[in-house]
């Protein structure tokens, strides 16, 4: 049990911190990415690093997504441990020869002769007007490739406590930070540490239904569980927190007991980890569930600019409260 | 006048002459019997050769210390053979066999050895650049004097990758010895046909690093160049870039019809095959005699006929352990 008082933190904070202590602790470690230095990340989150590392250790980047993408994993073999910051996800396109067909192969065509202990992070998501180019979720299609292992911190503990233990992989880890939790403010001890990174985490017990949520859905499932709690519903909300591989164990000893899943994932329905996560409750526990599993997604449109288009389009509480309402039979209040 | 091992202001140094044709010559024979191994559909995929490009790897690796790492294309057999990686462990990597230098994992195109630090065999035209500039960027920060040398081809210049690259190692002035393989095609498409600039070394020039062009037919040039480029890396703190002006005698790859280009051209250039060069060279310096180079023949054919015996013998892999190595098994180093 942690004994240090708890203090009032931010999720960007949080990150900052996890940052400064792996570079403390370990020399091989340095960030680079677009903007890290002078400007303090694009989000924040590296602010005060350039002075107290300096610009070997915090580096300022072209815009030259693949080059610095694949500088790190070039890095890590050479021994390093780069932090590596893609602004947004939607900017890690320009990188994905890189991330696919080096940092997701070269362990397994080099015969295992290779690690790549390198941490990309980069912000994903929606919810702040910057349309269609900046705002996606794209964590699917790269949790689709083996090889490359998806966390998504959802708390502050997690922020807090990935990184270490990403950097302590032998393998390339993708962290995503949703945009709408940077702002994020709660305790935690002043010494919190490493987290796992196996294993997802039941946020919210419950009896009567899991919803099944990752990054910036985790507020959203929690925000629906709340609600159905005054019809007398409870949700079990489960946070997947790691992508790839997913904790199936996790997932399916929930809907055990409930019975009953929803996934809220802000990726769109089409191909995405909403479809794995209930393919694989279809495979594993199909004659445990008392309902079709259901899916909370963003609309299959780009992401539109206007607040209420946008709003429109992502995964809301009422959605979800309103599937798990038609799931159990409850009346909806309309 | 050049003061690099490969020649003294005499001439040709004799033992490092009869080396570099040794050496050639081995990369040479390899891919002649690969072909064979090939049509007998022992090897299997998409394979590169390198013939008539040899002096461009050979004269290259003169300038590389042990301690050096090689990023190569899928053009690399060559470059893994003079590198020092066995012609055992190659060829039984292209049989797709456990004994194989990537446990045949890769194949003809992902040739990878840790221990003589030869980072693949990347089948991505300009997939390999930002790899060596990260290694590069390893080396700095860690206060290692290290050459990283990147070969790739011609028409690698034309993604953005290549500039990205040299802006990037010149701009932090990373150790990178960046070496053009330019066999004046990219796949099928003339380099006339795809480039607005045709003069490579020009293009790297722009990026505020050293860069010049050698003929990459003649070994002795390659390794002169070569060896003075990787100082300047070595010693200078900054990137270099070399433009050798070369040719492949084959087709692209053993899918290729070669309908792209005349047989008349390809004639042209193989009046300045590189080995038939120096064998001349060696021969008129009165440093090589016909019974030496038979000799020579010989040990490299038993060399190949070896490494065939050593690919044969070896094991395939259990399909149980299919999912082996897409995560790395143990700790990072």
């Amino acid at each position: 049990m942690s004994v240090a008082p708890a203090e009032t933190i931010t999720y960007r904070d949080a990150i900052r911190e996890a940052i400064r202590e792996a570079m403390l602790a370990d020399e091989r470690v340095f960030l680079m990415g677009e903007d890290v230095g002078a400007y303090g990340g694009c989000f924040g989150v590296s602010r005060g690093l350039l002075d107290e590392f300096g610009p070997e250790r915090i580096r300022d980047t072209p815009l030259s997504e693949s080059a610095f993408v694949g500088a790190g994993i070039g890095a890590a073999m050479g021994g390093m441990r780069p932090i590596v910051e893609v602004m947004t996800v939607n900017f890690c396109l320009l990188a994905l020869d890189q991330i696919m067909n080096n940092a997701a192969t070269i362990t397994h065509m080099s015969g295992g002769q290779f690690a790549i202990p390198l941490v990309l992070r980069m912000t994903t998501g929606a919810g702040r007007q910057v349309a269609a180019q900046h705002s996606h979720s794209l964590e699917g299609w790269l949790a689709h490739i083996p090889g490359l292992k998806l966390l998504a911190p959802a708390t502050l503990a997690d922020a807090r406590g990935m990184l270490a233990p990403a950097l302590a992989d032998p393998n390339p880890v993708l962290i995503f930070e949703h945009g709408s939790l940077y702002n994020l403010e709660g305790e935690l001890a002043a010494d919190a540490g490493a987290v796992d990174i196996e294993r997802a985490a039941i946020r919210r017990p419950g009896a009567d239904v899991t919803l099944i949520a990752y990054g910036g859905t985790l507020p959203t499932a929690l925000s629906a569980a709340e609600e159905l709690a005054t019809d007398g519903v409870e949700a079990e909300v489960l946070d997947l927190r790691v992508l790839r591989p997913l904790d199936d164990r996790a997932i399916i000893e929930s809907v055990m007991r409930t019975h009953r899943a929803v996934v809220v994932d802000e990726g769109w329905r089409s191909g995405s980890l909403a479809a794995e996560v209930s393919a694989r409750i279809m495979e594993q526990a199909f004659y445990e569930l008392d309902a079709p599993v259901a899916r909370v997604c963003s609309a299959e449109v780009p992401m539109p600019y206007p607040r209420h288009l946008e709003q429109a389009a992502l995964p809301q509480p009422g959605k979800v409260v309103d599937e798990v309402r038609r799931m159990i039979g409850v009346p909806s209040d309309e | 006048m050049s003061t690099t091992a490969g020649r003294t202001t005499a001439g040709i140094d004799s033992a490092h002459g009869l080396e570099l044709l040794r050496q050639m010559l081995r990369v040479r024979r390899f891919e002649e019997k690969c072909v064979e191994l090939y049509s007998a559909t022992k090897i299997r995929g998409f394979m590169h050769l390198y013939i008539g490009e040899e002096a461009v790897a050979v004269g290259a690796m003169q300038a590389l210390g042990p301690e050096d790492a090689i990023v190569a294309t899928y053009r690399e057999h060559g470059h893994a053979l003079v590198r020092g990686v066995s012609a055992d462990s190659i060829m039984a990597e292209m049989y797709g066999k456990v004994e194989g230098c990537a446990r045949g994992r890769g194949g003809s195109m992902h040739l990878f050895d840790a221990a003589t630090r030869f980072y693949g065999g990347n089948a991505i035209v300009g997939g390999g650049l930002p790899l060596a500039v990260g290694l590069a960027l390893a080396d700095k920060l860690q206060g290692r004097r290290r050459v990283t040398a990147c070969f790739f081809g011609d028409g690698a210049v034309a993604e953005g990758e290549f500039h990205e690259c040299m802006n990037l190692a010149a701009l932090w002035r990373l150790p990178v010895l960046f070496l053009c393989e330019n066999n004046r095609y990219a796949m099928g498409t003339a380099i006339e046909r795809y480039e607005s600039e045709t003069d490579l070394a020009l293009k790297a020039g722009s990026y505020e690093m050293t860069a010049w062009s050698v003929d990459g037919m003649d070994v002795l040039a390659v390794e002169d160049a070569a060896c003075r480029a990787a100082a300047e890396v070595r010693d200078g703190d900054r990137p270099c870039f070399l433009e050798l002006r070369t040719y492949r005698f084959r087709a692209h790859s053993m899918y290729d019809p070669d309908l792209y280009r005349s047989k008349e051209e390809i004639d042209r250039w193989k009046q300045h095959d590189p080995i038939p060069a120096l064998i001349a060279q060696l021969q008129a310096s009165g440093i090589l005699n016909d019974g030496q180079l038979d000799e020579l023949e010989r040990s490299i054919e038993q060399e190949i006929e070896d490494a065939i015996a050593f690919a044969e013998a070896g094991t395939l892999e259990p399909d149980d352990e299919l999912e082996r190595f897409v995560y790395f098994e143990g700790t990072a180093p």
